[in-house]
């Protein structure tokens, strides 16, 4: 490579580097953290299983796809109603890692009890 | 296990008001002519879940209720009346279904030689449809009655599928409460608990914490209920908690396991963990005595 175009080609990742670094604060610093669809339906979450990292905040957004049902993480102290045709959010900055269950707090019926999921907080 | 106490402690705990507990191999002390022209005593059955179906956890799911009134039938001595705490049935999606099941359950219950039954819905009753099926077959889901001294609360946590007493029924205790005196002793009958004993398993009510707090200046309230499938005792502060037997199948302990499931049967010991109870109302010294009986030989 001509050693102009290598220090072009340099400058320009450098600046690649600088619009993410920057799209990712500027995104931050909107109040835009990850968005996490999960949608409930008897009796299953999907994803089950939810994979958070400590100190970065998500918003889940929860909607069932039938009837009536609950979300309740009580390690992580949230819960929400979750409707059909109504998006909660629910906000989580993660402050300790490990692994949380959520279940199904409103009853849904005959397979209410096996309404279970896990949010799994790594570093 | 968080929060619970043993029997040798809770005596200790319960003090005045308190509960003498007892197996039930004899039959109630009512019978032994020892009692006072006012004790009483009545029978809490609860948690039938009549139309459940699984073998492995209760293969004879279709007799145990008939067994049960047929021990209650039994009892040498009579009860002065026979209170379920809900779940009368196991929960359906299809309303003509869940009527099938509460007439039957109706017609099972009523070869009791006790004429005076009372009930309460459990989720599985009620949780569905609001509570319509249930009170259409068994009248008003929350309601009170006196019966030799004692003031009797039956509350409502199950119509709502959130688990919530709710405003309307909580003014509706309070005003109930209002015209007694603090010294007046009170029985409260639930199907869930009205404490987090597990939050995890769902077994609380969501304002629970409210209805605690409009009984907590009466110095003479105990609970019983149901819901978890076994015996618990729990005091929150001086209010007594007694949680019964089913008579379908039994729950691991609060938090024992991870998951809520039930405990498969022992054909070495069949119906272990089911039963039923009699509480020995001795109203002047608002004393309990609970005996625990089972529904089979265990």
């Amino acid at each position: 490579m001509h050693p102009t175009a290598h220090k072009g080609f340099i400058v320009a990742a450098l600046l690649v580097a600088t619009l993410a670094a920057c799209w990712g604060t500027f995104s931050m610093a909107d109040g835009a953290p990850r968005v996490i669809p999960v949608t409930a339906r008897k009796f299953k979450y999907t994803p089950q299983v939810i994979t958070l990292k400590k100190g970065v905040p998500v918003v889940l957004e929860l909607i069932s796809l039938d009837r009536l049902h609950g979300f309740n993480a009580p390690g992580l102290g949230i819960r929400a109603d979750v409707m059909p045709g109504q998006t909660a959010r629910v906000h989580i900055l993660p402050q300790k890692t490990g692994t949380f269950p959520f279940h199904c707090d409103n009853f849904c019926g005959s397979g209410h009890q096996n309404m279970t999921g896990e949010i799994i907080v790594v570093d | 296990m968080r929060n619970n106490i043993n029997r040798r402690m809770f005596l200790k705990l319960s003090g005045f008001g308190g509960v003498v507990f007892a197996s039930g191999l004899g039959r109630p002390a009512w019978g032994s002519g020892t009692a006072a022209q006012d004790d009483f005593y009545f029978v809490q059955l609860s948690d039938s879940h009549w139309g459940f179906t699984g073998p492995k956890v209760n293969p004879d799911a279709a007799g145990t209720l008939k067994k049960a009134v047929a021990a209650v039938n039994g009892l040498e001595y009579q009860p002065d009346f026979v209170v379920f705490t809900g779940d009368l049935t196991h929960t359906t999606d299809d309303p003509k279904e869940r009527r099938r099941r509460m007439a039957e359950f109706r017609d099972i219950i009523a070869a009791l030689r006790v004429k005076q039954v009372r009930f309460l819905p459990g989720e599985n009753d009620a949780s569905l449809d609001g509570g319509e099926a249930y009170r259409e077959f068994f009248g008003a889901s929350h309601y009170t009655f006196d019966h030799k001294g004692i003031h009797f609360i039956a509350l409502d946590n199950v119509s709502d599928p959130r688990a919530m007493i709710g405003d309307a029924q909580l003014q509706w205790l309070r005003k109930d409460l209002q015209q007694l005196n603090r010294g007046a002793p009170i029985v409260v009958l639930a199907h869930r608990p009205l404490f987090d004993l597990y939050p995890e398993w769902d077994w609380a009510t969501r304002d629970g914490r409210e209805v605690i707090a409009l009984l907590m200046p009466f110095r003479n309230v105990t609970v019983f209920y149901g819901h978890i499938h076994q015996e618990n005792h729990h005091m929150t502060g001086h209010i007594a908690h007694h949680s019964a037997n089913s008579l379908i199948f039994p729950l691991p302990a609060p938090g024992s396991q991870p998951k809520r499931a039930p405990i498969p049967w022992d054909a070495a010991h069949p119906y272990r963990g089911l039963g039923f109870r009699s509480i020995e109302a001795e109203a002047q010294k608002k004393r309990y005595e609970i005996t625990e009986w089972p529904v089979g030989k265990g």
